[in-house]
């Protein structure tokens, strides 16, 4: 089947790939774009590790056609730290050690990310509950509920100073 | 040769082990720059599929793949005909031992298919669309034969027999007849039948296990490239790229200089990752198209054709005095080893009775093969099915002579100088420690609520050393570069960098750690048996007291001193007293300043064979809530207790302590493998083969208990994988507690529970508690 010109912006950068009609936009970020920082673990939007944001809104892009992405604005773990800092997400992973092998990682950060953009302010049960379409199997999911709220915390501190 | 440069350090004297520093490859994980086994892609790359038998049993009449070939964009196409038979010999893979001639059938299915998900052919195409269609084109012969999924069904005669030739080993005299039963092994200590005559209370019980998999993140993936002159170079998740290296060479014929592994990012292995399975087919795809080749694993495929560990039927019979006194402990294993044979019935036996001094103990077991998946290595192999069966049994008992669960373990608990029944004596074990603390955790008297229960089990695993290489350069600024070569998957290179900075005096952030590929270094076993920072960190402190050694003998020639007149004292060398002259201290920036004049560059090495390898004990508490509608167990507290040793970076061993708590409450609750009786998995993905997700769990409590280990320079045991084995009987020690209920049957999934409640309201059982 012929290709199809596909238009859209990754991180805030346009741009410009011919993807297959079958191609996920897993397989385009990945395979066209070489942006493998986005995992595939399952293929059927099971595990989570293949969490972005389109338009803002969480989603497992295992589950998404490539061609779909068209005109819309795609978040990944590669456009989450600014030139000059990480994220305080990401700095709060690394402080508490919320990782072990590190596969889950990115679609756990873009989803964390996700769920701190709409409320500031997640009890445990929100965090563990908003988390629990992204599998870990290192960690028992401690340190990382105990990071995103920690991240929280300091995000609101941050906010409220300015 | 260990260099003895100075004494052990003394633990308030420690500036870095003990610490909590941001791990070094930890920017690389929060930014998706780390790069995991389907992350690389080289120029000219192929795609590859492995076409799999849909049967469970089958003979392999015929693999027609012409049609396939002849399809525009197919490179290389892999059958049996492309894999020389393998004579029987047992290498050790992890803490299991596997068998070539099987290795070479499971990669790829021979005379029969053993498992839904075997082998057949592989394919490398130019496009994934391509492989797919080869796939479809290549015409299969199969003669279906029966099959059996359990083991007491495959004991049983008349059972369809896997391997007509297969004579159980270790049965006196031996069998004529074959079976699926591969090996019968003992194990004595005492006299189990004079024991239980000494008995108050004897226990019995039946208990029986589903097959769990390990249930890393990351699915196997491979790219191979193989040149015309036969140098070949492979990227690889894997535990250990050494053992890929010798078993890829060894079943391609090929020599094993020419073939370069380098481990990539590994996401998550549990054991699972120590054995090979498309790695062998991406090497043959490779050298038949001439081009690198890529394989990477379906979930699907990871779930019907790759470990799990064994699902078991297990015995257990325990007697004690009225005074709490174990006197005697029995136990018959049957552990599935899938389609060959190979399953972790032994060191499940050497568990069993571990945790307690008990003076007379029989333990047998049968290694029996089914239709399913060859079980690979899972944390602990083998060790939380029998400690499972005895901690439910160890808990009948307290009851039994009224004493408390803590209590009855301390009564009987192992401790330095006991004689296990597998052999050894222990020497300093934290067993009573942890037990100890657990009884003064709060949570231990925190009080329960309606339909809640508590329970508690220990638990233990042997931990291993093994064959080990590293390499440490002085950079020319000071700074040091670490190549070791067991791959990191949850902290070693953190830990390695801390023991080597603790060595030399440093911050850990001056020294770089790289996972190095087979070519930069010795022999290195695998990441397995808990055995990482354990060994590498040995020989990384190996490693750092030559560079040091190297670096008096540096200033003692600029100096103009013998070498023992120059000493080295907390990152500096300076001369050894007031006799040897005033010479101003120099630093390890110093000495690569002066290195290139007095000798050349400083680089310590450090190639051994780790021994003293210490186990580690250690106890889990869990409270659950039983729903009595449901049958749904949820876990409502949860504590883990565990000797360390010494903990080199407490944040990773106390992620250890709860990944491995989690995983274990997955196998209690909720993960099992549903076949038809067609003999075809029903459940290959996560959404029904459900392991626990953040909302299924509370926060992990941990207590590191620290009972150095005497043959370590920094006290370590092997911490990753005594976490998995108390999980099951704890959960099931505290549905008891809930219910009134013993079960006996993993997992206690809602359907299992209720059943259980349904039948004891049914009986009018007056045990039953909960409302």
């Amino acid at each position: 089947m012929a290709k199809i010109p596909l238009s859209f912006t990754v991180n805030g950068d346009p741009v410009e790939v011919l993807v297959s009609p079958q191609q996920t936009l897993l397989d385009v970020l990945r395979d066209e774009l070489e942006l493998t920082g986005t995992k595939e673990g399952c293929g059927t939007g099971d595990c989570g590790a293949c969490s972005v944001t389109v338009d803002g809104r969480l989603v497992c892009s295992c589950l998404m056609l490539g061609v779909e992405a068209a005109g819309r604005s795609v978040g990944t773990i590669e456009g989450m730290a600014s030139a000059d800092s990480l994220h305080p997400l990401q700095q709060k992973f690394l402080e508490h050690a919320a990782l072990q092998c590190g596969i889950c990682t990115p679609g756990i950060l873009v989803a964390a990310k996700a769920l701190l953009d709409r409320n500031p302010d997640p009890t445990e049960t929100e965090v563990r509950y908003w988390l629990a379409g992204n599998l870990c199997r290192c960690t028992g999911y401690d340190k990382i509920v105990r990071a995103v709220l920690d991240a929280a915390a300091d995000m609101r501190a941050t906010h409220s100073a300015a | 040769m260990q260099e003895k440069v100075r004494d052990l350090p003394r633990e308030p004297e420690y500036r870095v082990v003990g610490t909590r520093p941001i791990r070094p490859d930890g920017v690389d994980k929060v930014t998706g720059r780390a790069r995991f086994g389907a992350d690389l892609n080289m120029p000219g790359q192929l795609v590859g599929r492995v076409l799999r038998s849909p049967h469970a049993h089958a003979r392999l009449v015929r693999v027609d793949t012409s049609k396939a070939e002849k399809l525009p964009g197919v490179k290389a196409i892999v059958t049996r005909d492309d894999f020389t038979d393998q004579a029987s010999e047992f290498v050790p893979a992890g803490e299991m031992l596997i068998n070539y001639r099987d290795v070479v059938r499971n990669v790829m299915a021979r005379e029969k298919v053993l498992y839904e998900g075997h082998p057949v052919a592989a394919v490398a195409a130019t496009s994934p669309e391509i492989a797919k269609e080869a796939l479809r084109l290549i015409d299969v012969t199969y003669e279906v034969l029966p099959h059996v999924m359990d083991v007491d069904d495959a004991m049983l005669p008349g059972a369809p027999l896997l391997h007509e030739d297969m004579i159980t080993q270790g049965v006196t005299p031996a069998p004529t007849t074959p079976s699926n039963v591969a090996k019968r092994v003992e194990f004595l200590l005492g006299d189990a039948a004079k024991g239980f005559e000494q008995a108050d209370i004897v226990i019995e019980r039946t208990f029986k296990t589903a097959p769990v998999h390990q249930g890393y993140i990351e699915p196997h993936a491979v790219v191979a490239s193989v040149a015309e002159d036969g140098q070949a170079e492979m990227w690889v998740s894997t535990q250990g790229h050494w053992v890929v290296r010798a078993h890829c060479a060894r079943l391609l014929g090929m020599d094993i200089n020419k073939l370069r592994v380098t481990a990539s990012e590994i996401g998550g292995g549990f054991g699972g990752k120590t054995v090979v399975y498309l790695e062998p087919l991406a090497l043959a795809l490779s050298k038949k198209a001439r081009r690198p080749v890529k394989l990477v694993m379906s979930r699907e495929e990871v779930f019907r054709a790759t470990g799990p560990t064994s699902g078991a039927t297990v015995w257990v019979k325990m007697g004690a005095k009225k005074d709490g006194t174990i006197v005697a402990g029995e136990a018959i294993l049957k552990y599935q080893a899938g389609a060959f044979q190979g399953s972790p019935v032994g060191p499940g036996c050497m568990c069993a009775f571990a945790p307690y001094d008990i003076a007379n103990v029989k333990v047998v077991g049968f290694d029996i093969v089914t239709n399913r998946p060859k079980v690979a290595a899972y944390r602990a192999p083998g060790g939380p099915i029998s400690g499972y069966a005895v901690e439910s049994v160890v808990d009948e008992l307290a009851r039994a002579v009224k004493m408390d669960p803590i209590d009855f373990r301390l009564k009987n608990a192992a401790r330095e100088g006991t004689k296990a029944a597998y052999g050894p004596k222990f020497g300093p074990i934290g067993l009573v420690a942890c037990l100890e603390a657990a009884k003064k955790h709060p949570h231990w008297s925190a009080p329960l609520g309606k339909n809640q229960g508590r329970g508690i089990a220990a638990g233990f695993w042997f931990n291993i050393g093994g064959e080990t290489s590293v390499s440490l350069s002085l950079n020319e600024d000071g700074t040091l570069t670490l190549l070791a070569g067991t791959p990191d998957i949850g902290g070693l290179r953190a830990s390695l960098c801390m023991m080597t900075a603790e060595e030399l005096g440093i911050g850990a952030d001056k020294i770089r750690p790289i996972i190095a590929d087979t070519s930069m270094l010795g022999y290195n076993f695998l990441t397995g048996g808990s055995r990482s920072t354990f060994s590498s960190g040995m020989a990384a402190v190996e490693a750092a007291r030559s560079v040091i050694k190297q670096a008096c003998a540096r200033a003692a020639k600029l100096w103009e001193l013998a070498e023992d007149a120059v000493t080295f004292e907390d990152g500096f060398v300076k001369p050894a007293g007031e006799n040897a002259g005033k010479h101003k201290p120099m630093n390890l920036g110093d000495i690569a300043k002066i290195a290139g004049k007095t000798g050349g560059p400083i680089v310590g090495t450090s190639a051994i064979n780790a021994h003293g390898a210490a186990p580690s004990f250690g106890v889990q508490i869990s409270d659950v809530e039983v729903d009595p509608e449901t049958g749904r167990v949820s876990i409502v507290r949860y504590t883990v207790v565990q000797d360390a040793g010494r903990a080199i970076h407490p944040s990773y061993v106390e992620g250890q302590y709860q990944g491995g708590a989690a995983q274990g409450i997955g196998w209690a609750l909720n993960e099992e493998y549903i076949y038809g009786s067609d003999g075809r998995l029903q459940n290959p993905g996560f959404l029904d083969y459900r392991i626990p997700v953040a909302s299924d769990l509370p926060m992990i409590d941990t207590v590191i208990v620290e009972v150095p280990n005497p043959r370590h320079p920094y006290g370590v045991r092997g911490i990753g994988e005594t976490p998995i084995v108390p999980p099951m009987g704890a959960i099931a020690n505290a549905v008891r507690d809930a219910t009134g209920l013993r079960l006996t049957a993993l997992p206690m999934s809602p359907p299992r529970v209720l059943a259980a409640i349904d039948a004891a309201r049914a009986a009018g059982d007056k045990s039953l508690k909960v409302g």
